[in-house]
């Protein structure tokens, strides 16, 4: 196989990475497919990445990386098998197996791009738990370590390595097939595939979260997207992610307190996320609930300042969700959207609609948003204690300390 | 794959029964299709009669062993490519709406 002069450690250390980034889901996807293993798959995968780590500084890194690492977990899964003796059809199956390892760009044939979809549902099949949807798509899809997935879900390693074995275990037993549903079967599942996504990407976004789930997250949507580029929901999704994402640097200040919208500063936001996020939203043809969501995103994401956002639009953006996908947090949401657009009275008539439900009971949220409303009324007195209220009651200390400043600044 | 599929009931069922399915054009769709091999209506839970061998004695009593409010009314044996194309067989059955269907792949003990 061809490879370039050797590298020095670190850069050949590099090269794995970048490698493994894009090679081991499609690599842990066609064993899967070929040896119907999921264990063995991913063991081989990773394996290839540790023969790279040992080989590449020495040898130098291959001119098609993802090839030869293919090249590698294949023969070691045929090792494994072999020893095994009695898979006889598979190891005839993996023997076809033969990467092009000619091709500078690993081949994007329409078999990968259905192996790795294939992944991807198998991964988000609502036949399994919600939790273990999200830990074998990280595991699997993404490859990120066990210890990493443990550490994000907050349970020890051990304890996430017997999850993973028993959701493969269950895939097997119950008979989930490694496929991507079709006709209308399709449609019923992408929202389950989608959810995992949000969550993951959600989960990377809070104010005490794991920014490792949020590249994830974009990562995956970005792959689904190019898969599965008809879907306009999926396009929604990523434009959304990348909106979002691209606040990420400007979310805190140096003290590390977090910053809304309007207190950030705006040349710190990712502006090539952006210009990717509008892309994605141009191929968006439909009115879904992540579809609204991206336009509102957009809205903030194009605003040159907090005063020049497009608050009516955004007002219009949130009554179609609150249609489509009513919550009592697109409610609260909505009342922000009304109040900036048609004054805070405005905001607090649909506060008190929102919490007629009973739905935002003990969100402290839906405080900070009325002592906002309060606020912007001019009754500084009662706006300052509605944020010592909400600050009491939040959960995440970034967010009190956020809080208790607007509290302070009342008070002056 | 063979799945036994436990039919059960609910509680209080909150669908209008006209407009459940007809579980015999059901069984003679899933039958000459080969995905149902067999399947019955079992008789009430007060006709059930629990065995149980503690400490080498044996022991009968009335009734199902658990009591509980949803029970198991019937079943049918499906063999199915695998869970997608189960799922299929029983959304289509009446009690899917009106209770709940449980699939239970037989264990493979070939190991």
């Amino acid at each position: 196989m061809p490879t370039r002069a050797p590298a020095g450690a670190v850069a050949a250390a590099e090269a794995v990475a970048a490698a493994g980034v894009e090679a081991y889901p499609r690599i842990v996807a066609t064993l899967i497919r070929v040896t119907g293993d999921w264990a063995l798959a991913e063991d081989c995968a990773q394996e290839s990445l540790t023969v790279a780590l040992e080989r590449w500084p020495a040898d130098g890194v291959p001119t098609n990386p993802g090839g030869w690492l293919m090249t590698v977990a294949r023969n070691r899964a045929i090792d494994v098998l072999r020893r095994a003796t009695v898979e006889r059809r598979k190891l005839h199956d993996l023997a076809l197996l033969t990467p092009d390892d000619a091709s500078p760009e690993p081949q994007v044939g329409q078999d990968v791009v259905d192996d790795r979809l294939r992944l991807i549902f198998t991964c988000c099949h609502p036949a399994l738990a919600l939790e273990a949807r999200v830990a074998l798509t990280l595991r699997t899809v993404c490859g990120v370590p066990t210890a990493d997935i443990a550490r994000l879900l907050l349970v020890s390693e051990s304890t996430m390595t017997r999850r993973l074995t028993r959701t493969r275990t269950r895939i097997a037993q119950a008979g989930i097939p490694y496929r991507v549903p079709s006709g209308p079967a399709l449609t019923e599942r992408l929202p389950g595939v989608l959810a995992v996504l949000y969550l993951l990407f959600t989960r990377g976004y809070v104010a005490d979260g794991e920014p490792a789930f949020a590249d994830e997250a974009v990562r995956l949507a970005r792959l689904l997207d190019r898969l599965m580029p008809e879907q306009s929901e999926v396009a929604a999704l990523l434009a959304l992610f990348l909106f979002q994402h691209s606040r990420a640097d400007a979310r805190r200040d140096a003290a590390g307190t977090l910053l809304t919208l309007q207190r950030q500063d705006r040349d710190r936001w990712d502006r090539e996320a952006i210009a990717e996020g509008l892309a994605a939203l141009d191929r968006v043809r439909h009115d879904g609930p992540y579809a609204w969501q991206a336009r509102i995103a957009a809205c903030h994401a194009t605003a040159a300042s907090a005063d020049d956002t497009d608050w009516p639009t955004i007002a219009r953006a949130y009554d179609a969700l609150a249609d489509i996908r009513p919550s009592p947090v697109i409610a609260l949401n909505r009342a922000v959207a009304h109040g900036y657009a048609y004054g805070p009275a405005a905001g607090l008539v649909l506060l008190d609609a929102a919490r007629a439900g009973g739905g935002l009971d003990g969100y402290p949220l839906s405080v900070a948003v009325e002592a906002d409303l309060v606020a912007r009324q001019g009754d500084r007195p009662r706006a300052a204690g509605l944020f010592r209220e909400a600050a009491a009651a939040v959960g995440s200390a970034a967010e009190r300390r956020a809080l208790l400043d607007r509290a302070g600044e009342l008070d002056r | 794959m063979k799945y036994m599929m436990f039919v059960c009931s609910d509680t209080e069922p909150d669908t209008d029964p006209t407009e459940l399915p007809d579980i015999h054009k059901w069984v003679a769709e899933n039958d000459s299709q080969g995905r149902r091999l067999t399947g019955n209506v079992l008789g009430s839970t007060s006709a059930a009669t629990t065995v149980r061998v503690r400490d080498g004695e044996l022991l009968v009593s009335e009734g199902p062993f658990a009591e509980t409010a949803e029970v198991i009314v019937g079943f049918d044996l499906l063999d199915c490519a695998d869970l997608d194309e189960a799922i299929e067989v029983a959304r289509t059955h009446p009690m899917a709406r009106q209770g709940r269907l449980e699939l239970r792949p037989f264990a493979d003990l070939s190991d």
